[in-house]
């Protein structure tokens, strides 16, 4: 049993960060459809700076640039140019696909696939704590990422619900026109929100490649970045409801991992479908009657006649 | 106070503001007034710093305001309550005055400001509760948000853009009452308005604007309303207006036991027989809500009946769709023109072609003849003085009275044999709703049937032949227009009176 939760908490660390940073970027008023190419760009910025510096501490700063970096192109293209948001970010996931795997190969493969590796960041115990039973284990002897995952949640909640920054963000979601007139210009707003995003999104990644495996493979993130997306829906673009939702997604694939050790005599395909059965069931469920930030996916531009 | 010297901007071909000059003393309410498109909202807009002027100068408070944002002008002390909201309908009150509010701090005090807005609500009369969400609240509740949003950043002078158009008479001498004890404070209120007696009412100065120019200022006690209007549509409008023709005919449009639920199944229009003949005009009064809206929908097809039919000229056309009522001869004016009425970013000459596209003249073989489209749209612009920089621009750069004559133009150079008409005029100043009563007035005088939805009584009162009030989805009586009783159909409206009307009232037949 706490082999299966140590596995859900594992599992979800990932899609909180990006869930996180997509909450900041559609409450804005910008899908965060990008989420996956930014988490494969931090994903990678991380463990190859962590490969050639040596350094963890630098590894994680790389992946938040990386991510960022992503993010930016998406604030820019949707808010300066507005661009539809739905493709800017797929195409973002494309070019993020493809950039990783060229610069792998261009930057240290000399044309192939070259093997990196790091070692993971390792448990950091709490002391005391970290020795009760069950939730010992669970929740005071994790990688620092973890932590911070939870410290991320709570940092997202506060600033969004409790400063006048983040309520200006969330209004920018809803109306954008009602922050313009009140003095406040919504697209830095948006591209800001949309660069932060990214950069926890980024972050998401490097737990994948610097605590978790310790390399970077070709399209690591393997539609985690969508998973994110659908746990911002079902917890209703709150932070916490996020949190949970990446529990109970990363719960389900935790399970998925148990029921194909038992050797059913059904294809492993089909096993490994269930986190997404769920997510897709859970999004039936709970997204009809999830109010989308109102102004979400809309461009907003100054000095037109009404 | 405020001195705003040769202000001038254009869009593209329009010439919204021609040099106008705009001086406002301090303590002072000053009406503007204009037609629709005659340029105040353009130079307010300018003012508050949303839309950068192509030449002007602007001084308040002696301190010059010039490629400033809307940040510098409500610092500098000028506040704005626009024509549409600017409120995020998803947050509560509090939240909304917080927004892009400096004072408020860095981390919110939900908590302080809910007081701070408790106590400016007792001070000004504003009934407000901090934690109610706004989108819940009705419109007037809307417009007393902005008003405390305002008053708490400290604003010296007040825009308001035409805010008594979506608001109920006891609302409007309410907002009248806040807007004195605010210059009585020592503040300033520009008023826009196309609603003269409210001007009359409440302004001590009133400056008229014509085709982006200063047509006239005076002093409220100085003029009437008589003066007024001709300075702003430059033609009279008050004269009476002509009832020509019009003997009904035969039964046009006939409407037997109609009813219909809303979108989460609640019965709002209760079962309703009627008929408009020939030569005649059928006005739905009573107040907003009470089930016209579904009435129109119904009868033009765009929402089914639950029970009941609908006839035009003899043909039940219940189970058509829009376009087979349309071949009937029905034409439909919605009553939101912004979504139903046209599509906004399309040009004119699409709008006005897009109902007729399927057939000649716009139609050649399987091909759109956007000739004949460009053709009959210059000449449409020009018979309904549509204001327009050309048949190609998007409608959404029209003003509001000039996309509601394209939608008339439309609608009416089909020679429609019934029209039905919802709140043809809401948002319109006096020459465009004069407008648009002559030429439902002239459809009449043609033979044509009309049911013309309005919440205005004085207007019904004007087109009608006959007149039904609608209260919670049915008739709560029909008046022939010689034996209109004002007292009576306001009993009506207010559902303290029912009467069963005869069959005369209802179908238009001499009673014998």
């Amino acid at each position: 049993m706490t082999e299966f939760l140590a596995a859900t908490v594992r599992i979800a660390t990932p899609l909180v960060f990006t869930a996180l940073g997509g909450i900041l970027s559609e409450r804005a008023g910008v899908f965060a459809v990008g989420l996956e190419g930014m988490m494969l760009a931090g994903a990678f910025a991380g463990v190859i700076t962590a490969f050639l510096s040596g350094s963890m501490a630098a590894g994680v700063a790389a992946s938040v640039l990386g991510g960022a970096a992503m993010a930016a192109l998406v604030a820019v293209a949707t808010t300066r140019f507005r661009a539809e948001q739905m493709v800017t970010g797929l195409a973002v996931n494309i070019l993020a696909l493809g950039l990783t795997s060229f610069l792998l190969r261009g930057l240290l493969g000399r044309g192939e696939a070259p093997t990196i590796r790091v070692s993971p960041l390792s448990p950091l115990p709490v002391p005391g704590l970290a020795s009760v039973p069950v939730i010992g284990p669970l929740l005071f002897r994790q990688p620092v990422l973890t932590y911070l995952a939870l410290a991320a949640a709570v940092a997202v909640f506060v600033f969004l619900m409790r400063t006048r920054s983040g309520l200006t963000l969330r209004a920018v979601g809803e109306n954008p026109a009602a922050v313009f007139a009140g003095g406040v210009d919504p697209l830095r707003v948006r591209m800001l929100a949309v660069t932060c995003g990214g950069a926890l999104a980024g972050v998401g990644g490097a737990v994948l490649s610097l605590q978790q495996v310790g390399t970077f493979t070709d399209a690591m993130t393997n539609g985690r970045g969508y998973l994110a997306l659908a746990a911002i829906i079902v917890g209703r673009w709150m932070p916490f409801g996020t949190l949970l939702a990446c529990l109970l997604f990363g719960a389900a694939d935790a399970l998925q991992l148990r029921v194909q050790g038992l050797r059913l005599p059904v294809s492993s395909y089909v096993i490994q479908m269930t986190p997404y059965v769920v997510s897709l069931a859970m999004l039936a469920g709970f997204g009809r009657t999830a109010q989308l930030p109102a102004a979400i996916g809309t461009a907003f531009a100054r000095d037109r006649p009404s | 106070m405020l001195r705003m010297l040769g202000i001038t901007k254009s869009y593209g071909a329009v010439r919204a503001n021609r040099g106008i000059d705009l001086v406002v003393p301090p303590r002072t309410i000053l009406g503007l007034l204009g037609e629709n498109g005659s340029g105040k909202t353009t130079l307010m807009n300018v003012l508050f710093g949303l839309v950068s002027p192509d030449a002007g100068t602007i001084v308040f408070n002696d301190h010059p305001l010039a490629g400033h944002t809307p940040r510098e002008a409500l610092a500098a002390g000028i506040g704005m309550i626009h024509q549409h909201f600017m409120l995020v309908p998803a947050m509560t009150v509090t939240e909304n005055v917080m927004l892009g509010w400096d004072a408020a701090g860095r981390w919110l005090r939900p908590a302080a400001v809910a007081e701070r807005i408790r106590a400016a609500s007792h001070t000004y009369g504003l009934d407000l509760e901090p934690d109610a969400r706004v989108g819940a609240l009705p419109l007037g509740g809307q417009q007393r948000v902005e008003i405390v949003k305002a008053i708490l950043r400290g604003a010296e002078l007040l825009i308001l853009d035409e805010p008594t158009s979506s608001l109920s008479p006891p609302e409007v001498s309410g907002l009248l009452h806040v807007l004195r004890r605010l210059r009585d404070e020592g503040r300033s209120v520009i008023f826009i308005s196309h609603k003269l007696g409210e001007v009359l009412d409440v302004c001590d100065e009133v400056v008229v604007l014509r085709d982006g120019a200063v047509a006239g200022r005076t002093r409220a006690s100085d003029t009437d309303r008589a003066k007024l209007a001709r300075m702003m549509v430059d033609r009279d409008v008050s004269a009476p207006v002509a009832r020509e023709g019009g003997a009904a005919g035969a039964e046009r449009l006939v409407v037997a036991d109609l009813a219909a639920n809303d979108a989460t199944g609640v019965e709002r229009l209760g079962g309703v027989s009627f008929s408009v003949r020939s030569g005649e005009v059928l006005a739905v009064a009573g107040v907003d809500g009470n089930g016209q809206a579904e009435l129109v929908d119904v009868i033009a097809g765009l929402r089914r009946p639950t029970r009941g039919h609908v006839f035009v000229d003899g043909a039940d056309v219940t189970g058509r769709g829009v376009t087979g009522r349309r071949q009937a001869g029905l034409a439909h004016v919605p009553a939101d023109r912004h979504t139903t009425g046209l599509v906004a970013d399309m040009t004119v000459t699409e709008n006005l072609a897009f109902r007729d596209c399927d057939g000649p003249p716009f139609r050649r073989g399987p091909w759109l003849d956007f000739g004949a489209m460009r053709a009959a749209a210059s000449e449409r612009i020009a018979r309904f003085a549509i204001r327009v920089g050309g048949p190609d621009v998007p409608a959404r750069t029209l003003s509001g009275g000039n996309q509601q004559k394209l939608v008339l133009a439309r609608e009416l150079t089909r020679h429609p044999r019934v029209l039905v008409a919802a709140q043809p005029t809401r948002g319109l100043d006096p020459g465009a709703t004069r407008f648009v009563i002559d030429e439902v007035l002239a459809l009449r005088a043609s033979g044509g049937a009309v049911l013309y939805v309005s919440t205005e009584l004085e207007e019904a009162l004007i087109v009608a032949d006959r007149i039904a009030v609608m209260y919670r989805g049915r008739f709560a009586g029909v008046v022939r227009r010689d034996a209109v009783d004002i007292t009576r159909l306001g009993l009506m409206m207010s559902g303290a009176l029912t009467e069963s009307p005869d069959a005369a009232a209802l179908y238009g037949r001499k009673a014998p």
